[in-house]
């Protein structure tokens, strides 16, 4: 189990964040607000005039959950790829910390801690940015924010186990272009993933993205089922607490070789 | 005898000419080699346009159905946003070039310090840069066109000029880029770029016609530079051209010659102080 040691790198990594939030907010918090300005407002007059959703749901209101849980993958993602790697290999900040009475777990830990402060706080600047759209349709909307959280660590979790054991980051590169954009794009963000060929259909349901969507969904339209959501967020925690031991496994084997 | 050899020798030790095609190719040639040795990072720009057309394409174009541009004919979603799709990815795929590449180049790699202890020249090297750019963003391009061709979403003969369009697109774009580039400090800037990128992609017309904004955001919209290369690969491909379609491509000729204007003094200023 981690220790102490867990929260000093956490704030550790609070303070290097204090140089560089500006932009990092606009990776996190800016560029869902424009998707959802240009894709919820104006591409969805033309959906809403159009066939439209199942159930009459307007697609506002459709889209704004989904983009608030990819948002927190991506941003989960980005936070234990490039820097992860970066800690181990090229600033070799994990072995100056590892000089202290630190452990490996410790390091794993501190790191989701400052991941799910990241998401945290994107996602609750983003659940503001949606109600003052007047996107969310129940007051269950609040819970978006601990389902973006859990969503973004079933990323990161699994992300800095890889980051853990890459000595190049080009596979970082072929994560996002071959995982995480079609994610992005297919698991259920932008449409209903059942208009999706079969096969496809199926991939949908396999990806964390789509439970972390489904579940942000099914609670801003205010109609959760308790035995779906207990599904979503089982799953979900699935990837959070293998993807922890694999990266607490990974970064023993690397630091204290 | 040193006036024998030295016409030659001394062209090579301190170029008379601040631009020569010939040394600027070396620079293309050389990240042609780059290329090849990561040649999967390169196809894998293959591949971002076509998911996109897949998912908003065929996923929201089911909850769309048909589309009227403005002043044409109705079209399929897919018919209207594929263009459009061609027309960003030549954007997205010249800035990131242009500015990501670059960027580590002239501040990690020092490339442009050794470059330059040979005969090329900035501006040889700016020139270089950007003719790289726009063979890669051509060969994407070329691919989307044909997967389009595929899917029977090309309406006209007039999509031949598509290709030529889509180049004229990251010209545009890879030269502003590189001009932007030089002013970076470190890679939080990234996300400025990114900040002027995804507004781009996102509202000049990419998936909705432009009379869905209120006529004063139409004034807007109708000032950027993405909204007129859309509209001169939307023209192409659909078959409604007219002679607007000249001053869209006027105004990306212009854009790219300014932005390389810029650039290659900027980068002189940078390297050679």
């Amino acid at each position: 189990m981690p220790g102490p040691a867990a929260w000093s790198l956490f704030r550790q990594r609070l303070t290097a964040h204090r140089h560089y939030w500006r932009s990092s907010a606009i990776g996190s918090v800016l560029e869902p607000v424009l998707f959802l300005a240009a894709m919820g407002l104006t591409l969805g007059t033309l959906v809403d005039r159009g066939p439209g959703l199942p159930g009459g749901v307007g697609y506002l209101a459709f889209l704004a959950p989904g983009l608030l849980v990819a948002a927190a993958m991506q941003t989960a993602t980005g936070e234990s790829s490039y820097p992860v790697l970066g800690a181990i290999k090229w600033d070799r900040t994990y072995d100056a910390i590892l000089a202290t009475p630190a452990r490996p777990v410790d390091l794993v830990a501190g790191h989701l801690l400052y991941v799910a402060f990241r998401v945290t706080t994107s996602a609750a600047a983003f659940l503001l940015v949606l109600l003052a759209f007047g996107a969310a349709e129940s007051p269950l909307v609040v819970l978006t924010v601990p389902v973006a959280l859990l969503t973004g660590l079933a990323f990161a979790a699994p992300v800095t186990a890889m980051a853990g054991r890459l000595e190049e980051d080009a596979a970082f590169a072929a994560l996002q272009r071959f995982l995480l954009v079609p994610m992005f794009l297919f698991s259920g963000t932008f449409f209903p993933v059942g208009q999706l060929p079969a096969v496809l259909e199926g991939v949908a349901y396999a990806t964390p993205l789509w439970h972390g969507v489904a579940l942000a969904r099914d609670l801003a339209l205010g109609t959760p089922q308790a035995g779906t959501a207990l599904l979503h967020v089982g799953y979900l925690a699935l990837w959070v607490v293998a993807g922890t031991l694999l990266a607490t496994r990974a970064f023993t084997r690397r630091l204290l070789r | 005898m040193s006036a024998r050899t030295s016409p030659s020798l001394l062209l090579r030790v301190v170029p008379l000419y601040p631009l020569s095609p010939r040394r600027a190719g070396t620079l293309v040639h050389r990240n042609l080699l780059v290329a090849r040795r990561n040649w999967v990072v390169f196809a894998s720009g293959f591949f971002e346009p076509f998911f996109y057309l897949l998912s908003i394409g065929v996923g929201i174009g089911g909850l769309v159905g048909d589309v009227v541009p403005d002043g044409g004919t109705a079209l399929s979603y897919q018919q209207f946003v594929a263009p459009a799709l061609l027309a960003s990815a030549a954007m997205n795929g010249a800035v990131y070039d242009a500015v990501f590449n670059l960027f580590f180049k002239l501040r990690y790699a020092k490339l442009y310090d050794a470059v330059l202890a040979t005969p090329v020249s900035a501006a040889d090297a700016a020139v270089g840069e950007t003719v790289w750019a726009l063979l890669r963003g051509a060969a994407y391009s070329a691919a989307f066109l044909l997967v389009m061709l595929v899917l029977g979403l090309v309406g006209s003969w007039w999509a031949v000029l598509a290709l030529p369009a889509a180049v004229l697109i990251g010209f545009a774009f890879a030269a502003v880029g590189l001009a932007a580039t030089t002013f970076l400090r470190g890679w939080q800037d990234f996300e400025f770029v990114q900040v002027a990128v995804l507004p781009l992609f996102l509202f000049s017309t990419t998936f909705y016609p432009l009379s869905t904004y209120p006529r004063p955001l139409q004034l807007v919209v109708e000032c950027t530079p993405l909204y007129h290369g859309i509209e001169l690969v939307r023209g192409l491909v659909t078959g409604a051209v007219g002679w607007s379609l000249l001053g869209s491509a006027a105004y990306l000729l212009v854009m790219g010659l300014a932005g390389l204007a810029v650039g290659a003094r900027r980068l002189e200023r940078l390297l050679l102080s």
